[in-house]
């Protein structure tokens, strides 16, 4: 059983944002109007921003410095525990997943989760000139089950999924062809798409993965260590 | 059912059930208006429902905003009528029985607004029944949910049972009401009789209930407050929250209390059974709750302000000199300043000082669960200098939010015009004929009469 886990080395993102819109387009956000974005109510599952100058010598690294986040599937997911009827929740693989037919829209997640990796969609949603012809067909369905770029009713929460549905994929193509997966043959749009090559994706209880590998390195760190979630996402800092 | 029974003598009686027997003009038009402002409330939410919650001022991270603010608020002043009923019935505070019924009426009709606030917040409330079906206990809102049903079922069962020896003394004394109220009081009266051994039980039911109710007063706002405490959000996470919560709810219960009294009192000229050392009384209560209130604020914002913790001042300064001043310093005048100076030097003997000073704890109180709530959502844990967020309410919360207090009144208001909002029986001279000895049980759990 795969342990997933990205790793996004801070030194080779230039901060273009592709991985943005590649999740974008992969997972069928909804686009808002400025105006409604002004409000704080854009959908960014993967979001890229600047970070604060430090304050001792702020002239001397005046350079820019950016961060991009996606969920950080936490070990232990603040979002997870507040949840009153399981809409979110941790699958055994440690991917933290969102059901948009189970969820109540009470958005205890989205004020419990400290990285702000949870969107609520305050309208139907939404696309513009003829975008909404081009959405991504792909969805993980079931029984009272509704999850992945599937379009989300309004009302809901949504978050990244490290592309649940891509996971499913690359599960049913091995199993079509009669062989075992290897958790080398699905990473998420934004890895698949990283300009800087920026971003890796593996299995982190396999010691060998890359994954694994660059988790030992002396740069690695962890957004907020100190609030006890045990993120999945590991960072390589700035050199 | 032609059951006629006892009644204690009350010389009161004619005067606390002669509001039940004329529905004035005012009435209807009072009726018609609150009526009308829920009608408005309705439109406002049909429009959120149709086309999203997107019709508030809520974004990210401001997740959480005036409907939160209202559960919180509604809930708290539920706290008046158990904590005049069950805590002081079990103190054996003798005054408080004339107030008991208009202090559970509010608890029994602010109750259902805040669960409604709840519902009203919710993204998909179609899907409410999920809680049930799907419930988490691990999650703190399903904590709420058990806790606030409970607490509305035993505080109905509780106030109809303290009801019943009236609703009887209403079936008896009324018979020249419509038909369909006097059929109401037949079939609620469950055919009361009032001999002494039926109000011996009731008696004995109603001590064991306030027990059981004064632990409900105390976790059912711990409860609330946890679904923000067990967050790790700065400014929530703290374990004072669930005392502090639970002191500002008492508070502004009581002093809602202080508010429907008087209004009682000078509308339906209850002047002889209200008396004015009630509003003493709770005057003394009110001194205490305010000073607790300070005690509460200090424990909390030195603690946070000495501990100097990055992520917590953020959300300490919002409110001390950010974003959140206004309403910060105006709440701190209108919960302690303002009030306890009035209790202090005007609240003896004034009534209309006493409404003043409540009138200002309410509003000042609605203010403390707002700046409890945003600031700490406008200045996330994870680089607070960057996603700053900032709140403003748009008009569908403002109507709504009119509209549950107005809904609130209207059932207080149509409450009072059909059951007496006194309890005849229990300030009866001699209370339910004879009453015999105090019992075994009784003593066990040192409950005095």
């Amino acid at each position: 059983m795969p342990r997933w886990s990205m790793v996004i080395d801070l030194d080779k993102c230039v901060a273009c944002q592709g991985c943005s819109i590649a999740c974008r387009m992969e997972n069928n956000t909804p686009i808002v109007s400025p105006s409604e974005a002004a409000l704080g109510r854009s959908m960014l599952w993967n979001d890229v921003f600047p970070l604060r100058a430090e304050e001792e010598g702020a002239i001397a690294s005046a350079k820019a410095r950016f961060l991009t986040r996606p969920c950080m599937h936490c070990e232990d997911p603040p979002c997870v525990k507040v949840c009153p009827v399981g809409a979110t929740y941790q699958d055994d693989e440690g991917l933290v997943r969102q059901n948009y037919t189970r969820c109540i829209g009470c958005r205890f997640c989205t004020v419990a989760c400290p990285y702000g990796v949870r969107y609520f969609n305050w309208y139907e949603p939404a696309w513009e000139d003829g975008l909404d012809q081009h959405l991504n067909p792909d969805r993980v369905e079931g029984r009272g089950v509704l999850e992945g770029p599937a379009v989300r009713p309004k009302g809901v929460v949504e978050k990244c999924t490290f592309c649940i549905h891509r996971l499913h994929k690359a599960r049913a193509r091995a199993e079509a062809e009669g062989r075992d997966f290897r958790p080398d043959e699905y990473v998420p749009a934004c890895v698949q798409t990283c300009t800087g090559k920026a971003r890796f994706f593996g299995d982190l209880d396999d010691a060998n993965s890359t994954v694994s590998l660059l988790a030992q390195s002396r740069r690695a760190f962890r957004l907020l260590n100190e609030a006890g979630t045990h993120p999945k996402v590991i960072y390589l800092h700035e050199g | 059912m032609k059951a006629r029974s006892v009644h204690p003598d009350n010389k009161h009686e004619a005067i606390i059930l002669t509001p039940l027997q004329d529905i004035t003009t005012i009435d209807r038009w009072l009726w018609a208006l609150l009526l009308g402002l829920i009608g408005l409330g309705g439109y406002a939410y049909v429009r959120q429902l149709t086309l999203g919650m997107g019709v508030t001022g809520m974004n990210r991270p401001v997740y959480w905003g005036v409907y939160i603010t209202n559960f919180v608020f509604f809930i708290g002043l539920a706290h008046s009528g158990t904590f005049i009923s069950a805590i002081l019935r079990l103190a054996g505070a003798e005054w408080r029985k004339p107030l008991t019924r208009a202090a559970e009426a509010i608890t029994l009709f602010s109750l259902p607004f805040g669960v409604a606030s709840i519902v009203v917040d919710m993204g998909r409330p179609e899907r409410l029944l999920n809680v049930i079906s799907h419930g988490r206990f691990q999650s703190p809102l399903l904590w709420d949910f058990t806790a606030v049903s409970l607490y509305l079922c035993s505080s109905v069962v509780f106030f109809y049972l303290s009801l019943l020896p009236d609703i009887a003394l209403c079936r008896d004394r009324l018979t020249d009401v419509p038909a369909w109220q006097h059929r109401m009081y037949e079939i609620l009266a469950l055919g009361w009789q009032g001999r002494p051994e039926q109000f011996h039980r009731l008696e004995r039911v109603l001590d064991g209930m306030a027990i059981f109710l004064a632990m409900l007063v105390v976790t059912v706002h711990t409860v609330v407050s946890w679904v923000f405490g067990m967050t790790i959000q700065p400014g929530w996470h703290t374990a004072l929250i669930g005392p502090f919560f639970l002191l500002g709810a008492i508070f502004s219960g009581t002093a809602a209390v202080v508010i429907a009294l008087a209004i009682l009192r000078r509308v339906y000229h209850l002047e002889e059974s209200l008396p004015l050392g009630l509003f003493n009384s709770l005057r003394k209560l009110l001194i205490v709750f305010t000073l607790g209130w300070l005690y509460m604020m200090v424990s909390e914002f030195l603690t946070i302000f000495y501990g100097n913790i990055p992520e917590e001042m953020e959300v300490f300064w919002q409110k001390f000199t950010g974003d959140f001043t206004w309403l910060f310093w105006a709440m701190t005048i209108l919960v302690f300043v303002v009030p306890l100076l009035i209790f202090i030097f005007r609240g003896k003997d004034s009534i209309g000082w006493m409404v003043t000073a409540s009138v200002l704890i309410n509003v000042g109180m609605w203010l403390e669960r707002f700046v409890v709530i945003v600031p700490t959502e406008t200045r996330p844990r994870l680089l607070y200098e960057l996603v700053q967020g900032t709140y403003r309410p748009t008009w569908v919360e403002a109507v709504i939010t009119v509209s549950m207090f107005a809904g609130m009144f209207l059932l207080y208001a149509v409450f009072t015009r059909f059951f007496p909002i006194v309890p005849v029986w229990e300030t009866a001279e001699e209370p339910g004929a004879e009453v015999p000895p105090v019992t075994r049980r009784r003593r066990r759990f040192g409950v005095r009469r």
